[in-house]
């Protein structure tokens, strides 16, 4: 039936030797130091016979605190990637003056921004929100594993699977050109014919998946899960923001999903939901992406704001002022995060009433957040504040967030959206929020709860350094972008005329040196806290004297969390049972009900990424073996009756018992 | 907390003083438009600081004030409730925003882009039967191609204007979104294909101003700038004079031409213009073989249920045109944005003859 050229194509689709970047000199050279990495690694985990341990213990692992683990690291990784994408286009930006067109040409200059975007919210953002819920949620309302453990698993390795695939744009082909949201026409299949758009569209659905999974799993175990005695009113109140947050997810990724499947529509067979002609509009599409990208920042800065309610307590060692007020507050802003989208896309002709209604929604969005800004004001008021590195993130967050917030609203006053949108001044008010919003809360979280994670705290040393580094970087890296915004200077620029704009550009490339200085700092701080791990092991498992249940296990906590369920009186739960010089049960312990570890969900996860690769590439042969291969492992997985086991009574009495030593030993 | 004051302090002075100066084109603007959204931008900001600068204030006051080696300071680990404080910071906010919200509704009215201009400048109002100069602007890769209907002229990559006459653009662009912005005549309205967007504005002061697209639109994007110049009456018609002693003609080959992506593109004058592209390049119907999409809805809306024939689609003359009127009324496109009929994008209107 097919002659061999037909075969070739059905067998490698697009896909040809001139995907490979040979002439590329600077993607050739990252691609053979990232394989050599790559290589180095393996060879280290072969030599050490470390294949087996991180199978059993990490990749099949249903534990939700080791999956948060996994998401966080997957984060940091992508941090790199994504930053160096960053410090690429600082340095494009610096240098592509008049005469000097830079080192990066436009095709390439397109790819960096698109993936600097795609990678900071997708891959990095994302991930290391999601950890920090898998890994703090389920110890904090007292349960022993997230509603679905196996749901769990897989939504990771689904997004490890996008993950994948963006890596893999960089060497084999190329990523879109089209900026992080890919607006049609240009990422239409006239406009953008080869694969960066596919590459964009499947590793984001992949990914989706796993969000969405992750949503919905999170969102029912923190309604079906809290220890007796939590009522939604006792939750930590990053519970709360966690809640709103998988609630605002469960709600706005299928919009992306659908929107990314309109697009791919359009794509490979050939409908006009967002082309010009036979009456589809590209319109349409801007307004979907942004039903579900606004509230997909609100998804980012939900938790931290839970975050910096549980730093700014613990480290202010006060109760949060205000909870009642903070969880209306986070409700409020949940409901609205759907009422503004349009302000994205106030210049595109919508009338007088509709531009000032969405302003004025957006506006109002200030109103809650100001009241959570006062709220961790009066948490530190008449507090005893120690300047650990989580506060010191909080506090350079609530100085940073203020301006980003005001610049925002700024921008949500139509007429001066007119002049405001798209410059460098939108670029650094979304920078200001996001790094000093987002970023600084996720750094907070990761050094508060790391001694929990891992049983030994994080150097202080190496983390106020980081600290410092970041925040002066931010101010010299964003500060400069404000200015040129204000002089008419528009974003996704690889080339300039005006050489009086180059100094800003200088500034901001020696602000994004001082952040490179800040992650150097932290990997260095990470070493650093490894090799002393004896020095910083916390022994108690409560090493801040904190207030929430988290900080009742022992650290790092026993697989099954919580040898009994405890019961909950108040919001600071610990802190409580501290006050009432609570005593950890030492006997009567039973056999403790576990879900058993499963290779379904990397399995999965790798047939996704070959499903994947073969649609962006029309492999269409691979296409359907992948997919036929996925259908197959899904189902065989649910005859996969063998799911749980129990940990038998004296193993938890031993764990128990060895934990009250360690504890007796201590005082 | 200190050092990272100083810091920023040092960063600011610099740019204080040089937004001062005369760079930061949108605190210094030459159109009026322009001019009220800078005013806006700063009354904006003012509201805003009133409330910001003292969050800032007592956040660095309160992490020095009860830092932990500050035993003089009262510490009351069980404080947790203030109705009095709660309402306050509740309503501080809300009291600007109510204030800020005000000022939107009618700045974002008054300078609604779609609404014909009232002043020429402060205190000016314009002059009752004033004509605005229209200029249809259309965003091709990647160059900007400027047609003045009054002139018979057409223009790509300068456009000029007689200073203190209103203008009305009407944007569209032929495949991509693009962003039609001159941030001192006046904000920014985006370039979409298949749909036209209005701006109206006015240049108070004669000279060479900055143009550009400020939406992403493919790898020529950089290079994607022209020129606005505001001149006097008399050398408008001077310069309108030149372009129609131009050796070039836009006919629908030169246009077709010229649609081919091309990047830094020389400026182009045209001494006539083929009746009707503008229109044509709207409705996505220059080359021959194409249905104009105002009367592809007409189209539509009359067949009904039957299965339209591609085929049977070809355009018939004033029938097309007749049919277009119908549409009008008849449907409306699927525009997100359309809630406010007069001022959305209009769909491919075909009112307009050059």
């Amino acid at each position: 039936m097919f002659d061999h050229l037909d075969l070739v194509k059905l067998i490698f689709g697009r896909l040809t030797w001139e995907a490979l970047p040979l002439h590329v000199p600077i993607v050739l050279g990252t691609m053979i130091v990232v394989m050599l990495g790559g290589l180095a690694l393996v060879a280290v985990i072969t030599y050490n016979r470390l294949w087996g341990y991180l199978w059993h213990d990490w990749f099949t692992s249903i534990d939700h605190k080791k999956i948060g683990i996994m998401y966080i690291i997957l984060g940091l990784v992508m941090l790199l990637r994504g930053f160096s994408d960053a410090i690429m286009m600082r340095a494009q930006q610096a240098m592509s003056f008049g005469a000097n067109n830079g080192f990066l040409p436009p095709e390439h200059y397109d790819q960096v921004f698109t993936a600097h975007g795609v990678i900071m919210i997708f891959f990095v953002a994302m991930p290391l929100i999601t950890g920090i819920m898998n890994f703090v949620i389920p110890l904090q309302i007292g349960a022993r594993d997230v509603a679905f453990p196996f749901l769990n698993n897989f939504s990771f390795w689904m997004t490890a699977a996008g993950t994948v695939l963006v890596m893999m744009s960089l060497f084999v082909g190329e990523f879109a050109r089209t900026g992080w949201l890919a607006y049609p026409p240009l990422s239409g299949i006239a406009q953008s014919p080869d694969v960066g758009v596919d590459y964009y569209i499947w590793s984001l659905q992949i990914a989706g998946i796993g969000t969405l999974l992750s949503g919905i799993n999170l969102l029912v175990t923190i309604i079906k899960m809290r220890a007796p005695g939590m009522s939604l009113m006792k939750m930590p109140m990053f519970v709360w923001t966690a809640l709103c947050t998988n609630v605002l997810i469960v709600a706005a990724f299928p919009v992306l999903t659908a929107v990314l499947a309109l697009l791919s529509l359009d794509r490979y067979v050939g409908t006009n939901f967002f082309t010009t002609a036979l009456g589809g509009n590209a319109m349409m599409y801007v307004n979907l992406i942004w039903i579900w990208g606004h509230p997909e920042v609100y998804i980012l800065i939900l938790p931290a704001f839970g975050i910096f309610s549980e730093v700014t307590a613990t480290f202010s060692r006060k109760r949060l002022f205000g909870y009642t007020s903070m969880v209306y507050a986070t409700i409020v802003i949940t409901v609205l995060a759907y009422l503004v989208w349009l302000h994205h896309f106030f210049t595109m002709g919508s009338g007088a009433s509709v531009n000032s209604f969405f302003g004025i929604t957006t506006m109002i969005i200030s109103i809650p957040t100001g009241a959570k800004i006062f709220n961790w004001l009066f948490t530190m008021y008449r507090g005893r504040i120690t300047f650990s590195v989580p506060m010191l993130w909080t506090m350079g967050f609530m100085v940073t967030f203020t301006i980003g917030g005001m610049t925002g609203v700024l921008l949500a006053v139509p007429p001066a959206d007119f002049v405001l949108h798209n410059s460098l001044f939108l670029v650094a008010h979304f920078h200001n929020v996001i790094i000093g919003g987002v970023l600084f809360g996720l750094f907070a979280g990761i050094n508060y709860w790391f001694p929990k994670a891992f049983g030994f705290k994080l150097d202080e040393f190496w983390g106020k350094c980081s600290f410092w580094f970041w925040t002066v970087g931010f101010y010299f890296a964003f500060m400069p972008l404000y200015v040129l915004g204000l002089m008419g200077v528009t974003r996704r620029m690889s080339h300039f005329d005006d050489s009086s704009l180059q100094i800003w550009f200088e500034i901001a490339a020696f602000g994004a040196f001082l952040v490179l200085l800040g992650i150097i700092s932290m990997l260095i701080q990470f070493y650093v806290s490894f090799r002393h791990r004896a020095a910083l092991r916390d022994v108690t498992g409560d090493p801040w004297d904190a207030r929430t249940l988290e900080w009742s296990t022992s650290s790092p906590p026993p697989s099954y969390n919580f040898a009994f369920t405890p019961l909950v009186h108040d919001v600071d739960t610990w802190w409580q049972m501290k006050q009432a010089h609570y005593k950890r049960p030492e006997e009567g312990f039973i056999p403790i009900h576990m879900p058993k570890n499963t290779g379904a969900g990397i399995m999965l996860g790798g047939l996704s990424t070959i499903f994947g690769f073969a649609m962006i590439w029309n492999m269409w042969l691979l296409v359907v073996v992948s997919f036929v291969a996925l259908l197959a492992v899904a189902i065989g997985h649910t005859f996969n009756y063998k799911r749980d086991f129990h940990i038998p009574a004296d193993e938890v009495a031993r764990t128990e018992a060895a934990r009250t030593t360690l504890l007796a030993n201590h005082v | 907390m200190p050092l990272k004051k100083t810091l920023r302090g040092l960063l600011l002075l610099p740019a204080l003083a040089l937004l001062a100066g005369c760079n930061a084109v949108l605190l210094h603007p030459e159109g009026d438009v322009a001019l009220q959204q800078r005013d806006l931008i700063i009354v904006s900001l003012g509201l805003m600081l009133l409330i910001v600068i003292p969050v800032i204030a007592l956040t660095l006051f309160f992490a020095w004030r009860y830092r932990a080696r500050n035993t003089q300071a009262s510490y009351d680990p069980e404080w947790h409730h203030s109705t009095m404080l709660e309402l306050m910071i509740w309503a501080a906010p809300l009291l600007i925003i109510i204030a800020l919200g005000a000022l939107t509704w009618v700045s974002t009215h008054k300078l609604d882009p779609y609404r014909p201009l009232d002043q020429l400048s402060k205190g000016r109002p314009v002059a009752a039967g004033t004509r605005p100069l229209v200029v249809e602007v259309v965003a091709l890769d990647w160059k900007w191609l400027f047609f003045y209907p009054e002139q018979g002229i057409a223009t790509v990559n300068e456009l000029a204007a007689p200073v203190d006459r209103p203008i009305e653009f009407r944007i569209t662009a032929t495949n991509v979104m693009n962003s039609f912005f001159i941030p001192s005549l006046a904000g920014q309205i985006y370039a979409m294909p298949g749909m036209e967007t209005k701006l109206n504005a006015v240049i108070n002061k004669a000279g060479e101003y900055e143009g550009f697209s400020a939406n992403f639109s493919g790898d020529g994007f950089s290079g994607m700038r022209f020129k606005f110049h505001g001149m006097s009456d008399q050398d408008f018609d001077a310069w309108v004079q030149q372009a129609r002693k131009s050796s070039e003609t836009l006919s629908v080959d030169t246009y077709q031409h010229l649609e081919q992506p091309s990047e830094r593109e020389p400026i182009h004058f045209y001494a006539s213009v083929a009746p009707g592209l503008y229109d044509a390049i709207l409705n996505n119907c220059v080359a021959a073989a194409q249905k104009c999409a105002d009367s592809m809805m007409g189209f539509a809306s009359d067949a009904g249920t039957k299965a339209p024939d591609m085929h049977a689609m070809m355009p018939s003359g004033d029938a097309a045109h007749a049919d277009a009127a119908v549409a009008h009324d008849a449907m409306s496109m699927p525009m997100p944005a359309a809630s406010e009929s007069k001022s959305a994008p209009a769909a491919a209107p075909s009112g307009h003859t050059p």
